[in-house]
């Protein structure tokens, strides 16, 4: 009998109990969880401090010192104001771009998925690589696209060199670059939107305006939302287009949280600093995130209460 | 063999025959030019040797971080010559220059032992010393068992080799005596003229000599070339890099200071008096009359390709950029002329600002005597002599190599009036900038400041007030002011 008891014992020792299960399944997820975490507690930290890096005699614990010089400090709400702007302006015109390219590819057929792909392509370049490439195009003596514009009578018009048209500059990059993920995102909705209700309304002979208003752009609503949250968290992050363009200038035109935080880290070697905006840029990030998921959600629960 | 051609190398590296002598004595031996090269480079080597032991430390080995630059490329091509007379080992990485230095901050700041040496600027090592991240070399320098005897330390021009020594102290004058010696010069720019001769010959342009008649000219050249040509190239980059060659050089040039330090050691912002109001507004209006139409994206390679291309008639900038974009495959090769520039009337002479390549020795190095046997070597005698005359190492750091004769022959006779600039501003040319921690701070807001007036978004006046206001709030932050 102790023979067998013996025998048996050996597998019990590697069972996990049904209790403990969960907490096993989910330690990769723990531990990625921990990676993440413990860079993001390390900034949080610094932000709490004054440490420069040329300075290490001088860090000591300011608590909330650069949260509240930020306060009294016009190049903040300067960063503030124009990354909100720059995320603002690019995801409108970008989703405005994109469901009208998707609408006039909606259709399938060889010559629009031929166009699809071809419009994907200045998604697959780097946004450095097609900065610098808009830089070149821009030089006003020599650009192409200066060249055009004198062609309408813009002659002189300086583009990312003058702080009057530096923003319209970007943008427009940011546009050639991202209005292909918000065009194929949304293509893949349109074509995934149940048929019947477009084929009632053109029995009843329903006008098109009406069509697109009440039936695609509310079945469509959960798609453009995910779109618009992918690209709202990336364009306030923006860092590439801009630096590689006017390294944040002219003056303080273009300095968005990224580029003030990489110029306050690398340049000045204000870690402090440069940590706090990075917090701060955080936590609108976290913001935003979470009002779209809500709205994500309630959309997802209204659609299911319908169904 | 060649016996007699050995002994006259090594009355050559003796300082007993000059160069020329040398050479002549070669040549009347009948001696291939690259057979020559070949004793040469050994006897210095054994020269080199005999009185110092280059092999102590032989099998180790050491790793350099570089910047993508003729002067690295000139050492790349020696590098032989050390691994041969040491035994050391070197490997490097070379990056190109706009994420160069984000590299050596990433590396140091993070305590790598990766890389024992690196090329750096001087105003960096106003960040990298108090930060602990490199070595005051004065240990190496000043130790004979450590240092080959004919180093020849005095031999570094003065303003060059005091502008890498600073004390640490926010303010501290460079090259104090207390001063820590945190890199050795490699390499230097000084900030002048380079102009096009063409064009000022067509435009019937006399060389300016003082900011007014830059002013002048700048918008003459403008007019009156034609085909897109602008008149003036400068940086404009929001950017330190802006604020250090022509534009803190002319400023200099005027008495004026970046930052006033108090009898207590405390620094305020100097950029609004009534002196350097006037020096801005005269800047901001050359460049916009005269500059280029993007200017505020230009960096030092934008200004040096205009003047290259034939875009631009004239840059006031570092004298290298005038140096290389006179030869090679630009358009305008051997077009372009070169004068010393003091922007101050008033002024007897001209007062450059300059950028200064130099090599420093990380803290983290794991073996420091070793790597000071790469630097001394690489900022020795020979391997400078070597650059000048058979690379393109100009400007040279060393006054024994700016007084080779064979040098001097081939600047003057490929670079007309490049030798003569260089002397007439080398006895001002020094870092004219305050030594302290703030440093790209305070230069990197100047720069905005600069593109906000010459985009007429703030009048200078007001716009100095701003940037003082705002200089002097990080200094007090920062606990310097």
């Amino acid at each position: 009998m102790a023979s067998t008891a013996t025998l048996r014992k050996p597998a019990s020792g590697f069972r996990i109990s049904r209790k403990m299960l969960p907490y096993v399944l989910s330690l990769p997820a723990l531990l990625v969880c921990i990676g993440i975490l413990i860079p993001f507690f390390t900034a949080v930290i610094y932000s709490f401090q004054r440490y420069r890096l040329s300075q290490p005699w001088a860090r000591q614990f300011n608590w909330g010192e650069n949260y509240l010089n930020f306060v009294t400090d016009p190049a903040f709400w300067n960063t503030l104001k124009v990354s909100l702007l720059y995320a603002g302006i690019t995801v409108t015109l970008e989703l405005l771009l994109g469901l009208g390219i998707a609408l006039l590819l909606q259709r399938r057929s060889t010559i629009n998925n031929f166009i699809s792909i071809m419009l994907l392509l200045p998604l697959m370049i780097a946004p450095a690589l097609a900065a610098l490439m808009w830089k070149l195009m821009t030089n006003p003596s020599f650009g192409i696209l200066s060249y055009l514009a004198s062609l309408v009578g813009l002659h002189d018009f300086r583009w990312a060199s003058s702080p009057d048209t530096a923003l319209l500059t970007v943008v427009l990059v940011d546009i050639w670059v991202y209005t292909p993920f918000i065009m194929i995102l949304l293509l893949a909705g349109l074509r995934s939107l149940p048929t019947q209700p477009f084929e009632a309304a053109a029995l009843d002979g329903v006008p098109r305006s009406f069509v697109f208003f009440r039936i695609t752009l509310p079945m469509l609503t959960p798609y453009i939302l995910t779109a618009t949250l992918f690209r709202l968290l990336d364009s306030i992050q923006q860092f590439d287009i801009i630096y590689a363009m006017t390294q944040g200038g002219p003056g303080n035109t273009l300095t968005v949280f990224q580029v003030e935080a990489y110029l306050n880290f690398f340049q000045s070697t204000n870690v402090g600093r440069s940590a706090a905006l990075l917090i701060i840029l955080w936590a609108i990030t976290y913001t935003l995130s979470n009002v779209f998921i809500k709205n994500w959600l309630r959309l997802r629960e209204r659609a299911r209460g319908e169904a | 063999m060649y016996e007699k051609e050995k002994d006259l190398i090594s009355a050559f590296l003796r300082g007993e025959v000059d160069r020329r002598g040398m050479l002549k004595g070669l040549g009347a031996a009948g001696l291939a030019a690259g057979t020559a090269g070949t004793l040469f480079n050994m006897v210095s080597t054994q020269a080199l040797a005999a009185d110092f032991d280059w092999k102590a430390h032989s099998g180790k080995s050491l790793k350099l971080l570089l910047n993508k630059h003729p002067y690295a490329d000139a050492m790349i091509a020696n590098l032989q010559a050390f691994k041969d007379l040491t035994g050391i080992e070197v490997t490097y990485d070379v990056f190109p220059e706009d994420v160069y230095f984000d590299k050596v901050t990433a590396a140091l700041s993070s305590g790598s032992a990766e890389y024992d040496a690196f090329m750096t600027g001087a105003y960096m090592t106003w960040t990298y010393g108090p930060a602990g991240w490199i070595t005051d070399l004065n240990e190496w320098i000043k130790d004979p068992t450590k240092t080959n005897p004919q180093y020849a330390w005095d031999d570094f021009l003065p303003g060059v080799k005091n502008s890498c020594a600073w004390n640490g102290q926010p303010g501290g004058a460079l090259g104090s005596e207390d001063a820590k010696q945190w890199c050795i010069p490699w390499g230097y720019e000084q900030n002048n003229l380079s102009y096009n001769q063409e064009m000022f010959d067509k435009a019937g342009v006399a060389v300016p000599k003082n900011l007014d008649e830059l002013s002048a000219a700048a918008a003459k050249l403008t007019k009156d070339v034609g085909g897109g040509v602008y008149g003036i190239g400068v940086r404009g980059s929001r950017s330190w890099a802006t604020i250090h060659p022509g534009f803190l050089s002319g400023y200099a040039n005027f008495g004026q200071k970046d930052l006033n330090v108090s009898a207590d050691g405390k620094l305020s912002a100097a950029m609004n008096t009534a002196e350097s109001k006037a020096f801005h507004t005269k800047w901001v209006s050359m460049i916009q009359e005269s500059g280029p139409k993007d200017w505020s994206t230009y960096t030092w390679y934008q200004v040096g390709t205009d003047l290259g291309a034939g875009a631009s008639a004239m840059i006031y900038d570092a004298d290298i950029l005038g140096y290389f974009m006179n030869g090679g495959d630009n358009k305008m090769a051997g077009k372009l002329a070169y004068a010393p520039f003091a922007a101050n009337p008033a002024a007897s002479a001209p007062t450059p600002n300059i950028w200064i390549w130099s090599l420093a020795m990380s803290n983290f190095a794991k073996d420091k005597d070793a790597t000071w046997y790469f630097l001394q070597w690489a900022s020795g005698l020979e391997h400078a002599i070597f650059g000048a005359t058979k690379m393109d190492f100009v400007n040279p750091v060393r006054a024994s190599v700016w007084k080779d004769e064979i040098f001097r022959e081939r600047l003057n006779k490929s670079y007309p009036g490049y030798v003569e600039m260089h002397d007439i501003s080398a006895p001002g040319a020094k870092i004219h900038f305050t030594a302290q921690p703030l440093f790209f701070d305070v230069t990197t807001e100047w720069a905005a400041t600069l593109q906000k007036m010459v985009a007429k978004q703030v009048p200078v006046d007001e716009g100095l007030d701003q940037l003082v206001e705002s200089i002097d709030r990080q200094l007090k932050e920062a606990g310097l002011g």
